[in-house]
């Protein structure tokens, strides 16, 4: 426990956490049981009858052929590593080159680190308008001086791609502003000594640097698996609505879909608990990186 | 260091140059589709400079919003300002109390309260869509900025900074305040909350801009349009086909939804890196 001084009081401690933790069971931990108890139940969306149908929610996400299950499963594994690998190596990249000594660094870091507060939504608007097949800039570039008929709202790859750098950008204020305080702290002594061996600046970045900014890119690479698993139905959502067809219809998106637009109570259930046994597995991970902070 | 050349510091210059045309024309074009009419800019390519209808176009933004949504952008500004201030404020205050009784006080719940405050990391709204809605709404909280605010404003990570803080507090200052005959409140809010400014306000900036951005959570309990938020707003004014969507409207709009949260960044720049890499989320 905590070494901290202790003040005496009986009632006051439990009053001072109860405004928290009366939130966190409204809104937290009765929400998530109704969300495992209903994936066992098949509702009548009008209020009607339930029935108790065990594991068969689950089972049909899997096996019944109209659901896109695996697909979005897919799908969303394969979004989430192109956004995390695209945005932490350009940000990785443009962190070490701010990192040099060289002059501006301050107006360069305030630069590439504002863009953080750019709400989700607004980065899928933003790239949306400059990809509409209709008003945008770049789909009429591409398809004028290089002949693509860029379409996302008709072809998958063009709608995957545009989600991926609509996403991919997003990310890259804060996965900069992490490895820029990685880098910070990487010691300049152990730098100077691989100078005077005569190391390259680019096995010095590979074999001193880039070890050392391990725990930054573990940590990092955890947090953009998150966001693009969880944080990117705002993209999706604003961008491609899921398609063309269902072709972009991760699980985030399609547990909204089935839930709020189909109506259908079981089956989004049923994908909320196997999205929170996913957080769960990649809060571990991450704890595993606080853990050094957290001694309870 | 000898070897880093001229050229070298030049291309380094380039390479970050590079990046920051990455960030800025994208905003660029939205700023310069902000300032024409919607006929240039369905006539495609649509021009690049800045037309002369920016005042026009913000006034009509703020004033009236697109005829599809007819809410004034003002109104929807409102709506996002008071969401995110009630968050930010919100997730301030009980983190700050729950921290102080789980460091200060030793009672025979505090393990338990540690860990469910602990576990909501786990449980992130897109996770439990329909049951909190329906929580909110038999609670009669839908269309309701209270809806919008308290199911965000419980935060692990802000308690977990908190705890962090208050466990280098001196335990002399703390002993001093009760030998002096202060009550723990009087403690709490004369001698550890003004101490704590520096952590408030980095959660603060960070907190703001997670209220600003929410999404998911004011798409599922609004449906009045006098509570929309910004980003519902904007997503509600490009429903329909491409030619009746009124594009420099729109990028208007864009535009002011992006502009608070930014103002915040640079302006608390400092607490906000703080903030960043110190709350690790």
């Amino acid at each position: 426990m905590a070494k901290q001084y202790e003040i005496k009081a009986k009632w006051l401690p439990y009053l001072l956490v109860l405004p928290q933790m009366i939130i966190v069971f409204i809104f937290f931990f009765w929400p998530s049981a109704q969300a495992i108890l209903q994936s066992f139940y098949l509702q009548d969306p009008f209020g009607g009858k339930t029935i108790f149908v065990g594991l068969s929610n689950y089972i049909a996400l899997f096996t019944n052929p109209d659901s896109d299950y695996l697909y979005s499963f897919i799908i969303s594994i394969v979004f989430a590593l192109s956004i995390t690998l695209l945005s932490m190596t350009v940000s990785l990249f443009l962190a070490v080159q701010a990192h040099k000594k060289i002059r501006f660094t301050t107006f360069y870091k305030t630069m590439l680190t504002w863009p953080y507060a750019v709400a989700t939504l607004v980065a899928g608007v933003i790239w949306l308008f400059m990809f509409n097949p209709n008003v945008g800039v770049i789909a009429w570039i591409l398809k004028h001086r290089f002949g693509i008929p860029w379409d996302y709202l008709l072809n998958f790859q063009h709608a995957f791609i545009l989600l991926t750098l609509a996403a991919s950008w997003k990310q890259l204020a804060y996965n900069f502003v992490f490895f820029m305080a990685g880098l910070q702290s990487v010691p300049e002594t152990l730098v100077e000594a691989a100078i005077i061996d005569g190391a390259s600046p680019v096995r010095r970045f590979w074999q001193i640097i880039f070890g050392l900014l391990a725990p930054t890119t573990f940590y990092l690479l955890v947090m953009n698996l998150v966001f693009g698993f969880f944080e990117t139905f705002p993209i999706v959502h604003g961008i491609t609505a899921g398609g063309p067809g269902k072709s972009t219809s991760i699980l985030v998106y399609k547990v909204w879909r089935d839930g709020v637009v189909n109506l259908d109570l079981g089956g989004s259930s049923a994908q909320s608990v196997i999205l929170m046994i996913l957080v769960i597995g990649l809060t571990v991970l991450q704890f595993r990186f606080i853990e050094r902070r957290i001694t309870y | 260091m000898r070897e880093f050349s001229k050229v070298r510091r030049l291309i380094t210059h380039f390479y970050l140059w590079i990046g920051i045309a990455i960030i800025i024309f994208p905003i660029y074009f939205i700023f310069s589709a902000s300032s024409h009419t919607s006929a240039e800019i369905l006539s495609a390519p649509m021009p690049l400079n800045i037309g002369p209808y920016l005042f026009e176009n913000y006034k009509r933004a703020l004033f009236e919003g697109t005829k599809n949504l007819g809410t004034p952008v003002l109104i929807m500004l409102k709506n996002s300002f008071i969401m995110a201030m009630g968050i930010s404020i919100g997730k301030i205050i009980i983190s700050l109390l729950a921290a102080f009784a789980i460091v200060f006080f030793d009672f025979p719940l505090r393990k338990f309260c540690f860990w469910s405050i602990f576990i909501t990391l786990m449980l992130p709204v897109e996770v439990r869509i329909m049951p909190t809605y329906k929580v909110i709404s038999d609670l009669g909280m839908l269309n309701t900025y209270s809806g919008l605010i308290m199911p965000m404003i419980v935060s692990a990570t802000a308690v977990f900074l908190f705890r962090q803080f208050f466990l280098t507090v001196p335990r002399e200052i703390v002993e001093a305040s009760q030998i002096d005959g202060s009550t723990p409140m009087q403690f709490f809010g004369r001698i550890l909350v003004p101490m704590s400014r520096t952590p408030i306000a980095a959660l603060f900036v960070i907190q703001f801009i997670y209220g600003w951005n929410q999404y998911l959570w004011p798409l599922l309990i609004t449906t009045k349009q006098e509570y929309f938020t910004l980003l519902i707003g904007i997503n509600r004014m490009m429903t329909g086909a491409d030619v009746n969507i009124e594009w420099q409207i729109v990028m208007a709009t864009t535009l002011l939804a992006l502009l608070p949260p930014v103002v915040v960044v640079v302006l608390m720049q400092k607490q906000f890196i703080a903030g960043m890499t110190e709350t690790e989320k």
